[in-house]
This record gives structure tokens, C-alpha cells and sequence, in this order.
């Protein structure tokens, strides 16, 4: 009875609640961003440098001519996958941290099991799918180990997959300073190169190499799966109540360890990509942080698979701009960190403006 | 291994627990009055992380160690109350915001403290408690810094303050019951706000240690998750001050692992060993979730206990 008359009133004005949401979606983290790019502006006078510079050099480092495009596509291709393993467990209610641990075990391993294939002279066309196989595969039993917990015993899935992120840059150190160094890695301990023949090539007619394109398929697939079938139906009503879930007979247990699977695949995917087409070689370059700013990128995109794509590109056109400020302004790499912090703060604040915009609040009866 | 080899891992681990434990403690303590309250802050590493590189700035400007620290716990202070304050927005998630903290709170360290990395700071000075010793390996595991027993006292005065106090009472039921809190005329929000803003402080008190004692200088790789296996330790602890110092230093034992057994000429598997705390937090948190006890302690209000 109360839906009807606080819905009746806003048809009259032409707006339903499904619009009213994805108006909400689109206008409020774009007015986190300008609100965030208001203070940081405000930070940057306060050193005595220029906003305007800044903000211009971000945007011709990142979009201003085809070499900075693609560098920006570049970095946003393991941004894409990472936010998409923030983005698909938060349907299902888990706020998971796992996404840089399965990346950097994921490219470890798809290194690892390069070693035997080069040396035992399989082509690529074998080789190549069966690392990315081997990537998604750890990826996702390491995320799903998070789930499995959080499912079946009760652990904090966010602590928890934060300790495995360190456990699994542990496992990569233990080897690749140990049992798996390459000797000739001297001040860089890595493992043994894949060789030209493994690595994946660029994407013909540009230098962005094919991770880019897994990233928006996956994107793509990730969003029918999560929208338009059974199973993302049963994780996001699991993500809306539990218990419900549970007394809709839904396997709870199941969706949740299939949804930190999908997440884990994603990252260790990312790492696949990281070894094969960028490094060359797993080592401790694999640790740079794609998981964590995947975090930032799945919320600004509202853990919706397709936003993922262009908000990813925006946080890639950032990256690759990062070095361009530093030299022209003289400001230290750790400039987009501040920025991206100060992002990450202004958007949580931003959630609380959900359904409390006035002009787009129906209006309900007399009460004012 | 023999004895005399086991005698110094032993000794080296105490000192290392000694030494390792205090950042774990701080934090943990700040946690503890934080999840009093009723709300989760995860973003303690952030803090944690400024801390330290607020209190190598200050110490290298002022001249003075303890100067510094107290420049470090208002740098917590201020994280916190923001914390805090965002928290009581309606629909704002803690634990979201914790993890927006954490990445907001290192990237202003990282920021700011570029300049810091190469100068040296004043340090905290140690006690000597090992004098009566002429082993050097008991003389150097009983350097203790005087943040540790403040870290003790500060545990030992919580404890009693939550059970005896007003205040400690209005924390607590805030905690348990936001409804009971007011009814009772209680600000609810005030009380978090307070909570997390001196939980804060004290995380930022525990970033210091590293900076200026142990490992006793300020670089980016300083804090490897310490801030937040310690609200993990947290729970294992059951919210309980005194059960957070001998967490406290279980996990500094761990952590003092590999290097005693490098110490002896063990290095092989040290990453392996370098990763004992973490393997530890996690079987920790795999028992002690879904415990009865556990279930019984828990603040009512937590996010974590829902």
C-alpha cells in the first residue's frame, strides 16, 4: 500500500523508480568525482601548484595523442579484470580484497608452468591457454578459499582475503628467490623468461596487447550472467538477504563460492596477461597495486560488469598521466594515490545521497 | 640445532615479540575501543602508516622522538574523527569506508614523506633492561622501548576504565545496545565519533614505533599489513585489552620467526617464515569465528557480528 502511493505520485510526474535509480547511478559518483576534483584542486593550491596544469597534463597524458591512449588502454586492461573481481562478489553481499593476491599468484604460476612448456618445445597455440588456464585456476581457488570460509565457517572474508593477498606475494617470493630464480635476474629476482615465442602480441593495429579485449568480453558476459540468467538472479537476491536465499532453498553455499571463483579467474586472468604480454617473466613488478585501485574502479562503477569498462580506462588514463605530472610538476609518483584516496573517501560519502536527491523524490501526500 | 643454537632463537624471539608486539598492541587497543563502540574501522593500517611517517617528519624538524609520536597520534586522531564522522552518514558502510581510509592514508604518507626517506630522525631511545647480563644476545632481546610498557598501561587502564568507569559503561552499552544508548540520553553517534577518533590516535601512536625505534627509519615498504592483523587479532583477543597485549605479542613472536632463525644461519624459506604472521591470523580467525564464546562477547552493534 505505502509502494503505491509513494510510486503513483512520481509515474504522474514521469519518472519510475527504475529511471530515478539510474539517473541516481549516473549523476551522484559523477558528482563525487567533481566534488573530489574540487578538493583536490584545493590541495594542490595549497602546495602552490596549479590545478589547471595538473588536470590538463592528466588529460594529455592519458588521451592526448594515440601513444598515451593506448598506454592508457593498456594499464586499464588489468584495472577491467580487477574490478570485475571486486564488482561480482559485492552482488552476492562480500566485500572481497583478494583481487591483488590471486592476480600476482596467477602470473606466478602461469610463469611457472611456462618453464616445462617452453623447455619441452610446445608451441604457443598449446602453451599460451594452458598458462592462462593454470592463471584463472589459482586465481579462483584462492578467492574461493575466502568464500568457502566466509561461507562455511564464518570468517571475516574481507580480513581474510587481505591475509592471503600477503600470503600469496609470500609464495611467489619464496620461489622466485629460491627453487624458480632465473640466475641471469640479478637486483630483480625473477623467474626464467617465457621467450618471444610465449609472449602474447599486441592487439593488430595498436601496441595494446589482448588482455584489453579479454577484460571487455569477460565485462560484457559477466554482465548477462549477473542480469539476465538464474544464477546472478540467486546472487543478487543472496546479496540482498541471506536468510531469504537460504529460505527460498537457494544453494547459498554454492553461489557464493561460484561468484569468488568467477572474481578469482578474473584476477588471476590479469596476472595471466601481466606475465605473458607485459613482464615477460614473473617477479615482484606483479605487485603494483591493479588490485587494489580494481577496488576503487568497482565502486565508482556501482559493481555494474559494463561501467567497469570506461571507469577502468578513466583510472588507466590516471596511471599513465602519473608520470607526465611527476616530471613536468615535479611531484612525486605517490600524486594519484592522494587522488584517488581523496576519490575513494568523497564517493562512500556520496552513497548516503541515494534516495535523497529532492527533485527526484516523489512527492508523498501533504506531509512536507 | 643445538642447544645453544635453540637458546638464542628462543631469546631472539622473546626480543623479537618485545620488539614486534608494540605496533600490534597500539593498534589493536585503538581497534578495541573502536569495536567497543559498535563500529568497525579497518583503515587503522592507514593510520598506522601516516603515523609513521608523521612522527620521522616531526622528529627530524623538532628534534625531538616524543615529539613526533604525539605529532603522530593527532595525525591518527584527525583519520580517525573523519572516519568517524562519515560513518554516521546514513547508508555509509564501515567497512567500505575503512578500506577508502586505508588507500587515503597511505597515499598522504607515501605524498608527504618522499623528502623523509633519506635524512635521519632523533629515535626513541631504549631501556636497557638486559644489564645484569653478559650474554650480548639477552642484553640485545631486553632493549625494550618505553612505548611498550606505555602500551601495557594503556591496556591495564583500559581494562579497568571499560569495567569500572562511566565513560567505559557508555562505550560498552553503546556497543551493545545503540537503542538502550538512547534511551538512556546518549549521543550514539557522538560516542563513535569519540571512539574512533582516540582509537585512531592510538594507531597512529603504534606507526611511530616503526618509524622511529624498530625497524627505526621511514620508507614505503614500512608496514607490511601489521594495522590490519590487528584487528584481526582483535577478535582473537575478544575485545578484551590484557588478552590484546598477549596477542599481541604472539604475533610478534611470529613475526620475529624468520629473522631469529636467519640469525643462526637459517635463511632458507625466510620469505616462507615471512609469511608466519599472516598463516597465523588466518587459523586464528578459522577457529575462533563461529565460537560460542566469541559470540558472546562480541559487541552487539558490530557489522562483523551480523
Amino acid at each position: 500500500m505505502s509502494v503505491m502511493a509513494s510510486s503513483a505520485p512520481a509515474a504522474s510526474r514521469g519518472l519510475n523508480p527504475r529511471a530515478v535509480r539510474m539517473i541516481e547511478a549516473i549523476l551522484i559518483p559523477i558528482g563525487a568525482l567533481v566534488v573530489s576534483a574540487l578538493l583536490f584542486s584545493i590541495f594542490l593550491i595549497l602546495l602552490g601548484k596549479s590545478p589547471a596544469q595538473f588536470f590538463n597534463l592528466i588529460w594529455v597524458g592519458g588521451f592526448g595523442s594515440a601513444f598515451s591512449i593506448q598506454n592508457t588502454l593498456q594499464r586499464s586492461a588489468p584495472l577491467i579484470l580487477t574490478g570485475l573481481a571486486f564488482a561480482i562478489p559485492a552482488r552476492i553481499g562480500l566485500t572481497l580484497l583478494g583481487a591483488e593476491g590471486a592476480l600476482v599468484l596467477g602470473g606466478f604460476t602461469a610463469a611457472a608452468i611456462a618453464i616445462p612448456l617452453v623447455t619441452g618445445g610446445w608451441p604457443a597455440f598449446i602453451g599460451l591457454p594452458i598458462m592462462a588456464a593454470t592463471a584463472m585456476a589459482t586465481g579462483a581457488a584462492w578467492i574461493g578459499i575466502a568464500g568457502w570460509l566466509r561461507h562455511y565457517r564464518g570468517v571475516n572474508e574481507t580480513i581474510s582475503s587481505l591475509l592471503l593477498g600477503y600470503i600469496a606475494i609470500a609464495i611467489m617470493n619464496f620461489f622466485v628467490e629460491g627453487a624458480l630464480r632465473d640466475p641471469g635476474s640479478a637486483n630483480k629476482p625473477s623467474t626464467m623468461p617465457i621467450g618471444d615465442a610465449y609472449r602474447v602480441g599486441p592487439i593488430p593495429g595498436t601496441s595494446v596487447h589482448w588482455g584489453l579485449a579479454a577484460g571487455i568480453i569477460l565485462a560484457v558476459l559477466l554482465y548477462i550472467l549477473m542480469t539476465r540468467t538464474t544464477f546472478g538472479f540467486a546472487a543478487r537476491m543472496t546479496g540482498g538477504n541471506v536468510r531469504a536465499a537460504q529460505a527460498q532453498g537457494l544453494p547459498v553455499g554454492f553461489l557464493v563460492v561460484a561468484c569468488c571463483a568467477i572474481a578469482g579467474a578474473c584476477a588471476g586472468l590479469a596476472g595471466f596477461y601481466e606475465v605473458a604480454a607485459v613482464h615477460g617473466q614473473a617477479n615482484a613488478s606483479l605487485v603494483a597495486g591493479y588490485g587494489f585501485t580494481g577496488i576503487l574502479v568497482a565502486f565508482l562503477a556501482r559493481q555494474n560488469p559494463l561501467a567497469v569498462v570506461p571507469v577502468a580506462i578513466m583510472f588507466g588514463a590516471l596511471a599513465a598521466a602519473g608520470g607526465l605530472v611527476q616530471r613536468r610538476m615535479g611531484m612525486p609518483d605517490a600524486t594519484v594515490l592522494v587522488l584517488q584516496g581523496i576519490i575513494f573517501v568523497v564517493l562512500l560519502v556520496s552513497e548516503t545521497f541515494y534516495g535523497r536527491i529532492p527533485f527526484l523524490q516523489p512527492k508523498t501526500g501533504e506531509r512536507t | 640445532m643445538n642447544h645453544s643454537e635453540l637458546f638464542i632463537v628462543l631469546i631472539a624471539m622473546i626480543g623479537g615479540a618485545i620488539r614486534v608486539s608494540t605496533p600490534f598492541m597500539f593498534v589493536a587497543l585503538g581497534e578495541t575501543l573502536t569495536e567497543k563502540s559498535g563500529r568497525i574501522n579497518l583503515g587503522l593500517e592507514g593510520n598506522l602508516v601516516l603515523g609513521a611517517m608523521v612522527a620521522y617528519a616531526g622528529s627530524y624538524t623538532t628534534g625531538s622522538a616524543w615529539l613526533g609520536v604525539l605529532m603522530a597520534g593527532c595525525s591518527g586522531l584527525v583519520l580517525g574523527a573523519m572516519h568517524g564522522y562519515i560513518c554516521k552518514l546514513p547508508k555509509v558502510n564501515d567497512i567500505a569506508v575503512g578500506i577508502a581510509f586505508m588507500s587515503f592514508g597511505t597515499g598522504l604518507a607515501f605524498f608527504f614523506g618522499k623528502p623523509y626517506i633519506q635524512p635521519l630522525a632523533p629515535k626513541l631511545q631504549a631501556i636497557p633492561l638486559g644489564f645484569w647480563s653478559s650474554d650480548p644476545n639477552i642484553a640485545q632481546a631486553l632493549q625494550v622501548n618505553p612505548l611498550f610498557f606505555v602500551g601495557i598501561a594503556l591496556a591495564i587502564f583500559m581494562w579497568w576504565a571499560l569495567a569500572n568507569t562511566r565513560w567505559g559503561l557508555i562505550v560498552r552499552m553503546t556497543g551493545d545496545s545503540a537503542a538502550s544508548a538512547r534511551a538512556m540520553g546518549v549521543s550514539v553517534d557522538l560516542v563513535r565519533l569519540l571512539a574512533t577518533a582516540v582509537g585512531g590516535f592510538m594507531a597512529g601512536v603504534g606507526g611511530a614505533f616503526l618509524s622511529l625505534y624498530y625497524p627505526g627509519s621511514w620508507n614505503e615498504g614500512l608496514s607490511s599489513g601489521q594495522g590490519l592483523m590487528a584487528v584481526a587479532l582483535v577478535i582473537f583477543a575478544r575485545w578484551d585489552p590484557i588478552k590484546c597485549v598477549y596477542a599481541a605479542l604472539l604475533f610478534g613472536a611470529a613475526g620475529a620467526l624468520g629473522p631469529s632463525l636467519q640469525s643462526i644461519g637459517i635463511s632458507q624459506g625466510y620469505y616462507f617464515f615471512n609469511a608466519a604472521p599472516y598463516i597465523l591470523t588466518l587459523f586464528i580467525m578459522i577457529a575462533s569465528a563461529r565460537s560460542k564464546s566469541a559470540a558472546r562477547e562480541v559487541p552487539g552493534e558490530l557489522s562483523l557480528a551480523k
